[in-house]
């Protein structure tokens, strides 16, 4: 038996009986990411002794009768999770050697049921990007093709699982980037409702956007993670306070009936035709199975991506002027005086896609233009939200591709940022709403290449979504498939 | 030509309470540097604001006391700017809908009517921490104060002098700290203001150009601080110079201001709303809970202590100065049953003995009872008014009832007649001269005679009967 090619549901029975120990399973995970990373590059640090003195301390939990269901499984996060003692670099230069002094807390609750920590995954720095290219620590490349991108910026997370490297992972999602990483990488990856999941510990990017969410094999395993982060967390202001439904029982195979709408706007001619026939066989399979579908429409698509790089960049350019030198990470030497200091640590520190974004950022808010981009692009973003609001009123959940392609070449778009920014046209509109994507292996393309199908639900409909991505895979094989490494 | 003032005034209130105003952290004053500090106010990555609910209830307290409306949304918005002593590189205050908007005050400069003056809000906000210099190779950053809550109330340009900016901060300091919502502490900075000064022909619909004087903190500096800028710019104009928009500094040393950084330096603060929190809603309820316990406010009850106790408005303006001594003086009426000896004796004998001891009232050895208790001994007649500052200061050393001192001491009042008229047949034997002058009209000899007798009856002698057998001995 494989055991690195395990789910977590999977690994939790074997754990149960007693059948194998964790510290076989962790063993296995980082032989696994020794054969394999030096080709993938997913993680940032590997931290093996604590990973292997985690798995004896779950092996003895179990041993003593407890095993809840994340107890011994080996976990990876994006580098973007604080975690006390482990250094969480971001994949910035700017935190090379930052070692938070406190986890955060969808870890935390992870770690509480006696998860295994195997390290920290590889991101785009500061999670801006759509390829994983924008990292200190070089590129992440993608296990199905390593020619190829895994997507970003949670391009680790997804790496990791294709690369049988961890059982299961948690990215962050702003704009696309757990689901995008997800699809070209043919795992499953969720977005939770905001608010649903606590961001507290989480470096912040686009404090309105961003949101945690698992990255996994299956859609139980996803279910299964959601089940442990979500909640409402006192030291999260926006997190919201609403029972955690049990999202393992919502897993039935059962659509029939359900109404699936298709966004007119995400069906645009000229879409990759491997993509377009990826979602022509999963509609066909969801209707062979009862579901109904019909067209509705989300009238201001068009305007999500650059609503979106108007608002993230805002909040970034704030939420980055921390990183000065001043009391924790990269602090520039030789400077002569404060403000020489400050500005030598964040031309050092940052990265150009970090920097074009804080630089975009700035410029949105400042006195005389702000008016014309940060509150008009709030504007827009509520009539984003209101699209739909609307098409909810018809349907119990949209079915979209996650994106316009499958995975793309390294180097391919790095030269071009508003070709990359346009990877994400499909994902960015459900961040913006606020509201819950799930992306799932579909159809692979004519050359072999993971590609991923979009539900989208109301807020806080996770169970719907995850009902409906459920009975999708039962009737699949894709998500069985391995990359081969 | 003839220049109008006009002067507008942002003060920033410490708050008091036990906790910052996004995280858990102490506020208390004088800990070792960085003590005082956790992830969020540390601004570490990954930390969030969360509000701190006491914050909300001063500042409502606040608006309801300087008759603001209340917004039933509010929402904090992120200043922006880098300096070492704000961790996040943007302060979390408010901007747009703040929480208290549209109040005002009235005031009273002596010998002028009395004249509103509007504030324009009122916004919670957190403070920046604080750099120590000369630590050697460099500055320190001390970040215990980072995160500390403020209300910052901004009037209207609504002050025409020095005087009745003034005579506004007065009372609004009067108000925080009968709100029990800050200390007061001017030197310490809980209590601190910018001034915005410009001047302008009078008769003119078009003000100047202002110049904002910062953290003056002390009502004589802004006074000075003030009229120096007053004249400073009228000087200025009139010999045909400009008025550039500033920021400067006061200097107490030499009572002067000086440019501190021009417009053109002038931050672009990119305010947008914190995304980390979500909009401040106060219900209706929550506004007439807060109504409800708010406590007496001066001028209510300097006018209450008029009507109820038949005071002088001088009486009731000292007296209500601050709360715990107006709660002092009610406390001793209350049990004196005589409220203008309680009045005299807490202006007079309990205020000098606070000043000489340095003490203040809430520290005060002798409570309101012991005090009241004193006043009835007056009242009875057992011991004079001069007999009983003594025991007031013996009660003051000694902790101990005014009863057990009087018996103690021997202090009692003598009003026996017997033992009265005995010691001024001796006097008037031992000063027949004396006596002979009264009687052919030297009326002033009574009191040389009445202070022999006190004086032999070791000034317990009752004064009244003293007089009246005197005068009868005299003129007998």
């Amino acid at each position: 038996m494989e055991l690195h090619t395990l789910t977590i549901h999977h690994l939790h029975q074997l754990l149960k009986n007693r059948q194998v120990t964790s510290r076989e399973v962790t063993t296995a995970m980082l032989n696994r990411i020794e054969f394999s990373d030096p080709r993938i590059n997913a993680f940032i640090t590997v931290a093996a002794d604590q990973a292997l003195a985690a798995a004896a301390a779950a092996d003895q939990r179990i041993a003593s009768g407890d095993c809840q269901p994340l107890t011994g499984i080996p976990l990876a996060l994006k580098d973007i999770f604080l975690t006390e003692g482990l250094r969480t670099t971001c994949a910035s230069r700017m935190l090379a050697d930052f070692i938070a002094p406190y986890d955060a807390t969808a870890w935390a609750r992870l770690k509480s049921q006696g998860a295994v920590l195997l390290g920290k995954l590889n991101q785009d720095e500061f999670a801006m990007g759509s390829s994983c290219e924008n990292s200190a620590f070089g590129p992440t490349r993608n296990p199905w093709d390593i020619e190829r991108t895994p997507g970003g910026s949670s391009g680790g997370s997804a790496a990791a699982i294709a690369a049988q490297q961890a059982t299961a992972t948690l990215g962050t999602d702003t704009g696309g980037s757990i689901r995008q990483p997800a699809s070209h990488c043919g795992c499953v990856g969720l977005k939770p409702t905001y608010g649903r999941v606590s961001r507290y510990g989480v470096i912040a990017y686009a404090s309105s956007l961003d949101q945690v969410g698992p990255v996994t094999r299956d859609v139980t395993d996803a279910a299964l993670l959601l089940q442990v982060i979500a909640g409402h967390d006192p030291k999260d202001s926006t997190s919201v306070a609403m029972p955690v439904p049990d999202y393992v029982a919502s897993l039935k195979n059962d659509v029939k009936g359900m109404k699936i709408g298709l966004p007119k706007e995400y069906f645009i001619a000229g879409l990759d035709p491997d993509v377009q026939r990826a979602m022509d066989d999963a509609i066909a399979h969801l209707k062979a199975q009862g579901a109904e579908f019909v067209e509705v429409s989300l009238p201001h698509t068009t305007y999500a991506v650059a609503c979106y790089y108007l608002i993230a960049t805002a909040e970034a350019s704030s939420n980055l002027a921390r990183y000065e030198g001043v009391r924790f990470g990269h602090r520039a030497t030789g400077s002569q005086g404060l403000i020489e200091m400050m500005m030598q640590t964040r031309a050092e520190g940052f990265g150009a896609e970090v920097k074009r974004r804080i630089m975009l950022g700035t410029y949105a808010l400042s006195s005389g233009y702000y008016d014309a981009y940060y509150l008009k692009a709030q504007k827009v973003r509520t009539l984003i939200q209101r699209d739909f609001t609307e098409a909810f009123k018809s349907v119990d959940i949209l079915l979209t591709p996650v994106a316009p392609t499958p995975a793309f070449k390294i180097g391919e778009k790095a030269a071009d940022p508003l070709q990359m920014y346009l990877s994400d046209i499909f994902t960015i509109p459900v961040n913006l709403a606020g509201i819950c994507g799930i992306s799932l292996p579909a159809q692979p393309s004519s050359n072999g290449l993971p590609i991923g199908l979009q539900l989208i639900g109301r807020p806080f409909g996770e169970e719907t979504i995850l009902r409906a991505a459920y009975s999708f895979e039962q009737t699949t094989d894709w998500h069985r498939t391995k990359a081969a490494l | 030509m003839n220049y109008q003032p006009v002067i507008g005034l942002e003060v920033h209130v410490q708050l008091n309470t036990q906790s910052k105003i996004f995280c858990g952290c102490s506020t208390r004053f004088g800990a070792e540097p960085n003590r005082n500090t956790c992830p969020v106010c540390l601004g570490l990555p990954g930390a969030l604001p969360v509000l701190n609910r006491q914050v909300v209830e001063s500042a409502l307290m606040a608006g309801l006391a300087t008759n603001c409306a209340i917004a039933h949304r509010s929402i904090f918005a992120r200043k922006n700017y880098f300096y070492p002593d704000l961790p996040k590189g943007y302060q979390i205050s408010q901007f747009e809908q703040p929480i208290c908007e549209k109040g005002w005050l009235e005031i009273q400069v002596e010998g002028q009517p009395p004249k509103r003056i509007g504030i324009t809000r009122i916004h919670m906000e957190e403070d920046a921490g604080k750099l120590v210099h000369g630590l050697g190779n460099g500055s320190g950053v001390d970040l215990n104060r980072a995160g500390t809550p403020l209300l910052e109330v901004v009037s209207e340009p609504d002050f025409r002098s020095a005087d009745e900016a003034v005579a506004y901060l007065k009372q609004l300091h009067q108000i925080v700290t009968y709100l029990g919502i800050c200390d007061g502490n001017m030197e310490e900075g809980s209590f601190r203001c910018d001034a915005n000064v410009s001047v302008m022909p009078v008769g003119s619909a078009t003000l100047g150009t202002r110049a904002e004087i910062k953290n003056v903190n002390s009502f004589k500096f802004v006074k000075a601080a003030i009229e120096y800028e007053i004249s400073r710019q009228i000087d200025l104009l009139s010999d045909g110079g400009t008025v550039v928009q500033e920021t400067r500094l006061f200097d107490p040393n030499t009572g002067t201001t000086r440019s501190m950084r021009g417009k053109e330096e002038a931050h672009d603060y990119r305010y947008f709303p914190d995304p980390d929190l979500v909009p401040l809603v106060i219900s209706a309820d929550w506004v007439e809970r807060a109504e409800k316990e708010l406590p007496e406010l001066p001028t209510v009850k300097r006018q209450r202590f008029i009507t109820q106790f038949g005071l002088p408005e001088y009486d009731a303006e000292v007296l209500t100065a601050s709360r715990p001594l107006a709660e002092y003086f009610e406390e001793t009426a209350a049990f004196a049953h005589n409220p203008k000896a309680a009045a005299n004796w807490v202006m007079g004998e309990m205020t000098r003995t606070l000043n000489d001891s340095g003490r203040s009232i809430d520290d005060c050895p002798v409570p309101p009872r012991r005090l009241a208790d004193l006043l009835h001994l007056i009242d009875k007649g057992a011991i004079s008014n001069n007999i009983a500052k003594k025991v007031f200061e013996l009660m003051w050393q000694s902790g101990k009832e005014p009863a057990a001192i009087v018996e103690e001491q021997g202090m009692a009042q003598v009003s026996d007649s017997g033992a009265i008229e005995a010691a001024i047949d001796q006097i008037l034997a031992a000063n027949q001269g004396q006596a002979e002058e009264y009687r052919s009209g030297k009326e002033k000899m009574f009191g040389f005679f009445v202070g022999q007798v006190m004086k032999a009856m070791k000034g317990k002698a009752n004064p009244a009967m003293v007089n009246e057998l005197l005068l009868t001995k005299l003129k007998g």
